[in-house]
């Protein structure tokens, strides 16, 4: 075939509308658009522009800690005795994610565009907390939104922001989660536009959201490319990362997606099992609609009202995903695999226990891919898992439903 | 001529919002009537969604009381049509969201919309970038779009909201969501001022206008006034019994948008 190189690629999406296919786009207010617009052409010259660069490197190195290591997990590997699992340690990261490689892009796009003010969403708090991080970094006042729920049950990282300097605004519509939160975080925005920058903490929301945060989390997989190229002289045979929002994931997938041979998995959250209608699983258990900014896969109803996920992990607790996951779905690149709540907390005690690595709910999940795969995978593949996140934040919910009083 | 032409041509238009279903679906009907017998020259029934982004604490509280109630899609044409037939020179807007409105896709929407005698649509978050998800479709089924202009709306961006609006166009007079602070009178003057000067549609201010005093000012200098949280507010209130208090303050509303014609 005489496909160009270009047309045949996963990887130049999305297009100068913001679509990755039928998903994506700006679908927001009319007041929220000019600044849109702006943000759109800021984050093209930034890209450009290689001071721009330079800086977003320096911190990365020099304060969050990067590049991250790839370890070779003995112990998991010889426990499924199939293919040699890898990890990718994000959780090794400044404050303890990957989230706060996005923020980092982000504030400097604010400080580039000259605003004065940081508002954000935050559901177990870890983006919270890297917002708020970045925020006493470069002295800029900041507001998270924070569904009040989880407020509730997430108050180590709650205090945590307010030690940074943050205002944690409780949201107390709808469920009170995430998703209220995002909303309210909305509404703040659209009152401040002149003065105040929005820094979304997943992949999602109105184009160019989707596109630059995929761009600031890519440093994870261009690590990962060099580091495994370097280590073992070929490419993983498969990743695995889990998928709330999907930052994370595509931040690893994306600079394999045109390597044919690369297989990706990425991990939705399964909650109590999909038949039974409580889980944050939008691929396998719900539909494309607009939500947030953007056209993707949802959890709704038929009226399209917007349904409650439940998770386990407080940040996979979320009705969509972002939408290059959607385009990634449909377009058969990548595959998504629903986990439960329990097979999640098994792999989250099985890697505590061998690997000596307390990995955050959200990771547990993509660890719990592993027993349906490694096993299968003869001894000479290798699998890199993306450890997103560590779990020191998790532990009172693991005990909770341990059964253990802490 | 269209009811919207018909609506606005005797001078200043009062336009009401209430939110279908809100507290009941069997509430909806005589609470609109109490809108058209205290006065309102154009009526816009909001569809409830359970993520009111724009939308400030009172229409977010009927947006709940509504889906809570168990309101959906069908229940909401058939408000519709009931109105129609009992008030057949009113015009009648929906108000919304995206999603419910183009989850069946927007070629059903729109046809549902003209078969039960809606007049237009005023959808929250898809703006002209966007045209391709609702737009096309109502066009064909002769249901006007209209869009919403914004403080951020600059001279460059106008044209695009324009093109292809229909109906009237709406002006959010304050960057922010719905219910809260009011703008002053003299940046609305000088929005409608030019707004006027890109269109020959009729311009209505909505967003924080809560009295009659505020409606009064507005109408000297536009075509419309929208009023929406103070009437959901008053739903919240007295529930089942909203149609009384609704219908006067509705009145005192329709006397001074309508006493701006006579001195104007």
């Amino acid at each position: 075939m005489s496909v160009t190189p270009t047309a045949n690629s996963y990887r130049n999406m999305p297009d100068e509308r913001g679509h990755f296919g039928q998903f994506g786009g700006r679908y927001v207010a009319e007041t929220l658009m000019p600044l849109i617009l702006d943000l759109e052409r800021e984050y093209s010259a930034a890209k450009a522009d290689p001071a721009f660069k330079a800086e977003f490197d320096d911190l990365l190195e020099h304060y969050v800690g990067r590049p991250s290591p790839l370890y070779f997990a003995p112990r998991l590997t010889e426990y499924f005795g199939g293919a040699e699992v890898w990890f990718k340690r994000e959780e090794l990261n400044h404050t303890g994610a990957h989230k706060i490689n996005n923020c980092i892009g982000q504030i400097l796009l604010a400080i580039r565009m000259g605003k004065k003010r940081i508002i954000a969403e935050t559901g177990a708090g870890q983006h919270g907390v890297a917002t708020a991080t970045v925020c006493a970094r470069f002295g800029l006042p900041c507001v998270i939104y924070m569904g009040a729920v989880d407020v509730a049950r997430q108050q180590p990282n709650v205090f945590r922001m307010k030690l940074l300097g943050a205002e944690v605004v409780p949201v107390q519509s709808g469920a009170k989660t995430l998703k209220d939160a995002m909303n309210e975080a909305m509404r703040d925005w659209v009152a401040n536009v002149h003065d105040t920058f929005y820094i979304i903490g997943t992949a999602a929301g109105p184009h160019p959201y989707p596109e630059l945060v995929r761009d600031f989390q890519s440093v994870i997989g261009k690590e990962a490319r060099a580091q495994m190229l370097g280590r073992t002289g070929a490419l993983p045979d498969l990743l695995i990362a889990a998928v709330g929002g999907g930052s994370n994931a595509i931040g690893l997938f994306h600079p394999f997606l045109d390597d044919p041979a690369v297989a990706m998995i990425g991990v939705e959250a399964a909650g109590h099992g999909i038949e039974t209608g409580q889980h944050a699983a939008s691929l396998t258990g719900g539909k494309p609609g607009i939500l947030h900014g953007n056209k993707t896969y949802l959890l709704q109803d038929e009226d399209g009202q917007i349904t409650e996920a439940h998770s386990i992990s407080a940040g996979l607790d979320y009705p969509g995903i972002g939408p290059e996951h959607s385009w990634l779905h449909e377009s058969g690149r990548v595959k998504y695999l629903p986990i439960t709540d329990a097979e999640a907390l098994e792999a989250f005690q099985l890697c505590c226990k061998l690997e000596g690595i307390i990995p955050a709910l959200e990771s547990a999940h993509a660890l719990a891919a592993l027993p349906k795969l490694a096993p299968q995978m003869d001894k000479d593949k290798r699998i890199l898992v993306n450890v997103s996140g560590r779990g020191d934040k998790d532990i009172f919910t693991v005990a909770e439903h341990l059964g253990v009083k802490l | 001529m269209s009811r919207f032409d018909r609506a606005f041509s005797r001078g200043p238009a009062l336009v009401c919002f209430v939110t279908a279903g809100d507290p009941t679906l069997e509430a909806t009907p005589a609470i609109l009537d109490a809108l058209v017998e205290g006065g309102a020259d154009v009526i816009e029934l909001g569809m409830p969604f359970t993520d009111p982004m724009a939308d400030g604490p009172a229409i977010q509280a009927a947006n709940l009381r509504s889906l809570g109630a168990g309101t959906t899609t069908a229940d909401i044409f058939h408000i519709a049509a009931r109105f129609r037939e009992k008030h057949p020179e009113v015009p009648l807007v929906l108000m919304g969201y995206a999603n419910p409105m183009t989850i069946r896709g927007p070629e059903w929407f729109a046809a549902e919309c003209r078969k039960a005698g809606v007049d237009g649509v005023i959808c929250v978050d898809i703006p002209p970038e966007e045209d391709p998800e609702l737009g096309p479709a109502l066009r064909a089924a002769k249901v006007a779009l209209i869009r919403l202009a914004t403080p951020t709306t600059d001279a460059a961006r106008l044209p695009a909201v324009l093109d292809g609006s229909s109906g009237f166009l709406y002006y959010v007079s304050v960057a922010g969501i719905t219910g809260l602070q009011q703008a002053a009178q003299a940046s609305i003057e000088d929005a409608v001022t030019r707004l006027k000067s890109a269109t020959r549609l009729p311009v209505a201010v909505g967003f924080g206008v809560r009295t009659p005093e505020q409606a009064a000012a507005i109408a000297r200098v536009a075509d419309g006034v929208v009023v929406g949280s103070v009437l959901v507010d008053l739903v919240g209130q007295h529930g089942a019994d909203a149609p009384g208090p609704v219908r006067e303050l509705t009145s005192a509303l329709a006397q001074a948008v309508h006493g701006a014609r006579k001195s104007a």
